[in-house]
Parts: C-alpha cells; sequence; structure tokens
C-alpha cells in the first residue's frame, strides 16, 4: 500500500469512524441512565435513513445545486433523520421501556424487549417502505475534490465529517453545560439520590432517548449518502457502534466518540491491507483486544465507586 | 422542657408547630413489613435522634418521608399537609433535604458540581449557598475541583451534607452521618450539625452512634423491628439505664 493509498483510506476511516462515533453516543448515553443496551437503536439509525431519504425525494435537488442549496439538502436530510430517529427513540421508550421500569423488571426482560422491538422495527420498514435498496437522492455534485496531505476529499466526506463533528461537539457541549446535561450525569451515576436532588428521572431518561434518537437518525441519513437505504440496513453499522461504546468504555461519552473513531479507522484499513472480505472482523479484534487489556474499555475507568 | 423521667409512649418534650409527622406509618417490602405504625413527630427547630440496631427501620423511616418509598398505611404530614405519595423530585421543593446512608455522592463528579446538583431545583446557582457549605466545611473549599470519588470517607460525608444543603432544606434528614468514620471526624460533623440546626435548619438524625447523636438531640426514639420501643427527652433515654443495657451499650464510644 502505497502512502498515497493510505491517506486515502485514512480519510474513508476517519469519515466512517465519526459516523460510528455519533451512533455509539446513544448506546452510551442510554446505557448511562438505564444501565440497558438498546439493540433497538440501529433501527432508530435505519429509520432516520429513510427519514432523510423521504424528504429528499419530496423535496428533490435538481441534477446539479448550488453549493448553498446543496448544504440546505443536507441540512434537510439531517433534519429529517434526526427527527425520525427523535421520535422512533422517544416512542421505543414509552412504549416498551417504561412500562417494564415502572414494573421493575429484571435487566434480562429490558434486553430481550430490545432485540424484540428490533425485529418489529425493522420488519415494519421492510413492509412499509419494500425490501429493496433505494438510493439516497443525492444532495450535491459530488465532483469537487479537495486535498489534505495528499488525500482525495470530496463533498460527501467533508460534509459527513463536518456534520459528525459539529453534532459531537454540541452534544459534548449539552452534556457537559447544560442543566438536562448535568440530568443526565446524575442519572447515569446515582438515578435514585438524582431523584432527591430534584430531577426528575422519567423525564431525563425520555429525553436522553430523544437526543441519542437525534444523532441515530441523523447518522442513519449520513451513512445512507455514500451507501444505499435498506431496511436492514441498521444491523451491521448498529453492532458496530455498539462495539464502539464498549471500546470507548460503555457509559462514557468520549469514549463513544473515541471509540467509534478507532473502529471506523480500522475497519476501512483492513481492506487493502487483508482485503475486503475482512472488513467487520478488524474491528471486532479490536474490541476482543482492548477488553483483554481494559475490561472496562478505555475511558471506562470506575473512580472510586462508593459502597 | 419535661423533666419526667418516665418513659412515655409519646414523645416528652414540648413540641411546638409540628413540623413533620408521621402517624401509623407501615412501610413494606413486598412481603416483608419494614415499618409497622410508627407514630413520630419532629418540632420546627428541633434535633431529634432516631436509634436502633441494624435493620429497625430507621432507613426505611427516612426514605419514606423523602418520597422514596409510599408508605402501605398511614401518613406523612409537612406542617400538617399531607405529603406522602408525593414523588422524591418535587418533594425537594417542600424543604426536605435528604442525606442518604452510605453518602452516595456524584463520584464523577467534582465537588462543585455535586453542590451544584444539590440547588438542581432552583434557577441557578446562588453564590451564597455555594459559601455557606464552604465556610462550613473549609476541606470542601480546597477541594472544590477534585472528583468526590476520589475524596476521604469523611470528605465525602461532609460533601453529601453541603450537597443537601444547596437546596435550602427546612428539614433535614441525615442517616448515619458517623457510619465508617474516625472519632474525629464524627465529633467534627456533630459540630456542625449543630451549627447548622442553630443556623434554622431541623434535623432528624438516624444513627447507631446512641450516646453522641442523644448528646445533640433533645429528643429520641428508639426503633425496634420496625415499631416504636421507647421515645422521650434525650436526657431521659441517656439516663434510662434499660436502655443504656439494651441500645447505649454497643453504640457507647
Ligand atoms: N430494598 C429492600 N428490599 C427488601 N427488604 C428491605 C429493603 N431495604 C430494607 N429492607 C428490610 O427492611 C428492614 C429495615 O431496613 P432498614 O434499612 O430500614 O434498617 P436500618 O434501621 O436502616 O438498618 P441499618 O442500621 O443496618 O442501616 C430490614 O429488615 C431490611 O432487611
Ligand atoms: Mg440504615
Amino acid at each position: 500500500m502505497s502512502l498515497n493509498e493510505f491517506w486515502d483510506y485514512l480519510v474513508l476511516g476517519v469519515v466512517l469512524g465519526s459516523i460510528y462515533a455519533v451512533i455509539a453516543i446513544g448506546y452510551t448515553l442510554v446505557y448511562g441512565v438505564l444501565q440497558l443496551i438498546n439493540f433497538a437503536h440501529s433501527e432508530v439509525f435505519m429509520l432516520g435513513a429513510y427519514g432523510g431519504l423521504i424528504s429528499l425525494t419530496i423535496i428533490a435537488p435538481g441534477d446539479s445545486p448550488s453549493a448553498l442549496a446543496s448544504v440546505g439538502y443536507v441540512a434537510l436530510g439531517l433534519a429529517a433523520g434526526g427527527l425520525f430517529g427523535a421520535v422512533t427513540a422517544y416512542g421505543l421508550e414509552k412504549v416498551a421501556y417504561r412500562p417494564l421500569r415502572r414494573r421493575g423488571a429484571p435487566r434480562l426482560i429490558f434486553l430481550i424487549t430490545a432485540i424484540g422491538a428490533s425485529f418489529f422495527l425493522y420488519n415494519l420498514a421492510g413492509k412499509l417502505f419494500g425490501r429493496d435498496p433505494l438510493p439516497m437522492p443525492d444532495a450535491y455534485e459530488n465532483k469537487k475534490v479537495f486535498t489534505l496531505f495528499g488525500a482525495d476529499l470530496n463533498v460527501t466526506q467533508l460534509l459527513l465529517l463536518g456534520a459528525a463533528v459539529v453534532m459531537m461537539i454540541g452534544l459534548d457541549l449539552m452534556v457537559n453545560r447544560t442543566k438536562l446535561g448535568s440530568g443526565i450525569r446524575a442519572v447515569s451515576q446515582d438515578a435514585e439520590v438524582a431523584g432527591l436532588m430534584g430531577v426528575d428521572i422519567d423525564k431525563v431518561i425520555s429525553r436522553t432517548f430523544v437526543i441519542g434518537g437525534v444523532l441515530g437518525g441523523a447518522a442513519g441519513y449520513l451513512y445512507g449518502t455514500f451507501t444505499q437505504v435498506k431496511f436492514d440496513m441498521g444491523f451491521i453499522p448498529g453492532i458496530t457502534a455498539f462495539a464502539a461504546a464498549v471500546v470507548g468504555g460503555i457509559g462514557n461519552i468520549r469514549g463513544a466518540m473515541l471509540g467509534g473513531m478507532m473502529l471506523g479507522i480500522v475497519e476501512t484499513l483492513t481492506v487493502p491491507v487483508f482485503g475486503g472480505e475482512w472488513r467487520h472482523v478488524g474491528a471486532f479484534v479490536v474490541l476482543i483486544g482492548v477488553l483483554m487489556f481494559r475490561p472496562t474499555g478505555i475511558l471506562g475507568e470506575r473512580v472510586g465507586r462508593t459502597a | 422542657m419535661s423533666t419526667t423521667t418516665e418513659l412515655q409512649k409519646e414523645s416528652g418534650g414540648p413540641v411546638a408547630v409540628p413540623l413533620l409527622e408521621l402517624r401509623g406509618l407501615r412501610v413494606a417490602y413486598g412481603a416483608i413489613e419494614a415499618l409497622k405504625g410508627i407514630d413520630l413527630t419532629v418540632g420546627e427547630g428541633e434535633i431529634v435522634a432516631l436509634l436502633g440496631g441494624n435493620g429497625a427501620g430507621k432507613t426505611t423511616t427516612l426514605r419514606t418521608v423523602s418520597g422514596m418509598l409510599t408508605p402501605r398505611q398511614g401518613e406523612v404530614r409537612l406542617r400538617g399537609e399531607r405529603i406522602d405519595g408525593i414523588k422524591s423530585h418535587e418533594l425537594v421543593n417542600f424543604g426536605i433535604g435528604h442525606v442518604p446512608e452510605g453518602r452516595r455522592v456524584f463520584a464523577r463528579m467534582s465537588v462543585r458540581e455535586n453542590l451544584e446538583m444539590g440547588a438542581y431545583r432552583f434557577k441557578g446557582v446562588d453564590s451564597a449557598d455555594m459559601d455557606r457549605v464552604y465556610t462550613l466545611f473549609p476541606r470542601l473549599a480546597e477541594r472544590r475541583s477534585q472528583l468526590a470519588g476520589t475524596l476521604s470517607g469523611g470528605e465525602q460525608q461532609m460533601l453529601a451534607i453541603g450537597r443537601a444543603l444547596m437546596s435550602r432544606p427546612e428539614l433535614l434528614l441525615l442517616d448515619e452521618p458517623s457510619m465508617g468514620l474516625a472519632p474525629l471526624i464524627v465529633e467534627q460533623i456533630f459540630v456542625i450539625i449543630r451549627e447548622i440546626n442553630e443556623q434554622g435548619t431541623t434535623v432528624l438524625l438516624v444513627e447507631q452512634n446512641a450516646t453522641q447523636a442523644l448528646g445533640l438531640a433533645q429528643r429520641g426514639y428508639v426503633l425496634e423491628t420496625g415499631s416504636v420501643a421507647v421515645s422521650g427527652p434525650a436526657q431521659d433515654l441517656l439516663a434510662d439505664p434499660r436502655i443504656r443495657a439494651a441500645y447505649l451499650g454497643e453504640g457507647a464510644a
């Protein structure tokens, strides 16, 4: 692999990784407040892609939109994806998880419910939108190519990366600087005591799902722009992003971002080195490798847990 | 204050305006009944000690008062108003602060962030509240940026108390603040509890350390497997030989 090729793959890896990172945040946020691996998050992602597809089919971009219009269309796709994701995640929490919480159901029941919800949603999508892959309408002319340290960067990649980075920064600020963010962190650490402080736990959990849903849905649109939109498209990115959240330390938001980036880069670099059929293996080798040395993930240390 | 040495079923000392009143309180965890009909009164401005051995129901009592548990029967009244059944996140607005058993500070937040969480019910954080806590506990001021999980046990207890004070409670529920702490630190914390009380906060203090708790409190209740076994003025409880033998022997320093 030449140095030039390496850079090309690396850039691709960073772009893919940034999408994994945004999805992984959804897993880690929900895990934080509920100690639940929300396996239906992959369907939040998938429905977000359909959201983008539907909105850009209704408001179809012309053949060669101007640069400014392109940005507008991407924003529309992101917004629609985010909206679909948010509604799906909100509904999931209300319909599937909240009743279990009320009854104090054991963890295993939550997990089975999550898997069941995932099956239900992607089969529903297959029924509603058909089982054939659909192309995401192009929001821009994908011609211009930038060069970054010798790596070719096209408009798609630039927009994807930009949008993902903006979402990550926004989320990080929200969690660390706002009142809702403090509520989310407090519930993640000790929900009962957070309640004593006046945090409405139900509200915080519901909003956490919505935030994860916005990110997951928007990521679904982004992912759909360089693959295709299909009812089962959530599975592989979902499981990879979940692995990324675990690699970074489940429950830790910056860990999810780091893990997502790592797995995206590893997955992409595996292709030229070992061949395309090894693509998804690389990421899981990293997962196992990291967990062997750090069972709590890279940033998942537990600081002085008391009783 | 009443000077009677006779132990009464209902507490001895003068109870002015009852800030907190528990009447016939029954609380159960599934089939296990932890409180079997408790009557307890805390007057405004008092320090009341709630004593008893392991599993007597002290923590359950406090958790019921702060809305973490719903009673099966009986009532909880604050200034005469029923508050049982109100969720804990709403009860904080009624002026109840709860320092839970085992401190339970937010380990991955700094000291400052923990205190800010205490003021969550307000729009913003009042720096005067923050200063008050730092004045009561200078050690917290020195460590304001340190993660709470890395504090010593005593410092975590101070933080847990400070965090509860940030909500400006009228009634402070303290669940075994002396647990696992060195005698010197316990003494410091008890001095500060008195100071908090003198500043106008009513205190319901759960303790195993009976001698010290009764030294601080005006009145006390002794729980025994979910019922009030004895109650009365603190001096009477301290003086009563039966009580000394049964409840104070192990707890005495
Ligand atoms: N979550 C629970 N589920 C079932 N039973 C419980 C639960 N919490 C407490 N109990 C039971 O209720 C009774 C009272 O417990 P509680 O914690 O109120 O006692 P305590 O007086 O605070 O004891 P300690 O001094 O050891 O803290 C005990 O018998 C205990 O086993
Ligand atoms: Mg207890």
